[in-house]
């Protein structure tokens, strides 16, 4: 599944400030409310729900890079966005690196088919480390985007 | 001590797939043993030790998998691993 069908380019986010997990999916939903993806209402809940999930093991799955995802019964279809963090923040990954690039997911409760294609979408990307370190080396949301883009048109990974 | 390489087919039974959580069973239970081990789909291998390889395999539920592991414990690996699948990871549906 292609980056242009789940992330919400509105939504993303260049310089998240946040030193914290919470701090930081927080401020990744707050850009999914902003950008019109997510009622205002749903907020918190999406949140709690979010770091529920966290307790049950990180979502830290290696090279820096976190997928904080959820159910939730509030979206129609899967939705995301991309966050970098230019200090990273412990997120208790496996491999016990500092997190600094975030893809938070939140789809529909009855759509587990997608969530597993955005998954493997996002881990196939990841294995390409130009792919890591330009998302890193991003200054803009637009960078960001540019990059998604060229990754779906196969210009790295597999 | 043989280092013939052991292998037994898998198949995802969990409703959900072999998404983060089982994922992270995964990692978890193959840190334990020295042997490689390996999960193939179709002709693309995954490393058992690695999160991200796994998820590159997207294994929908009834997806069936190779199981394989090469080294000293590989006969332990693939009994232990082998189960974490046919118990469906201990997950519970949800």
């Amino acid at each position: 599944m292609k980056f242009s069908v789940f992330i919400s380019p509105k939504a993303i986010r260049s310089e998240l400030t946040s030193s914290t997990k919470e701090g930081v999916i927080a401020e990744l939903v707050d850009a999914l409310v902003s950008a019109g993806d997510i009622k205002a209402d749903d907020k918190d809940d999406i949140v709690k729900a979010i770091l529920k999930r966290e307790e049950l093991g990180s979502t830290g799955i290696g090279r820096g890079v976190a997928v904080p995802h959820t159910k939730h019964a509030s979206v129609e279809k899967l939705i995301g966005t991309v966050g970098v963090s230019a200090e990273g923040l412990d997120f208790e990954s496996l491999d016990g690196q500092k997190a600094s690039l975030f893809f938070l997911l939140v789809s529909p409760p009855d759509r587990p088919g997608d969530h597993l294609r955005a998954l493997e979408n996002i881990s196939r990307q990841l294995r390409d480390d130009q792919f890591c370190r330009f998302l890193r080396q991003s200054k803009t949301a637009d960078d960001i985007q540019q990059l998604l883009e060229e990754a779906d048109r196969s210009q790295f990974g597999s | 001590m043989s280092s013939a390489t052991l292998h037994r087919t898998v198949t995802v039974l969990n409703p959900e797939g072999l998404h983060m959580r089982p994922a992270d069973k995964l990692v978890r239970a193959a840190a334990a043993f020295q042997c490689q081990i390996e999960l193939e789909r179709a002709g693309q291998i995954a490393d058992c030790r690695s999160m991200i390889s796994l998820l590159t395999l997207g294994a929908m539920q009834g997806c069936e998998l190779v199981l394989r592991a090469s080294g000293p414990d590989a006969d332990a690996a693939i009994e232990t691993i082998g189960h974490l699948f046919d118990s469906q990871f201990n997950e519970s549906s949800n």
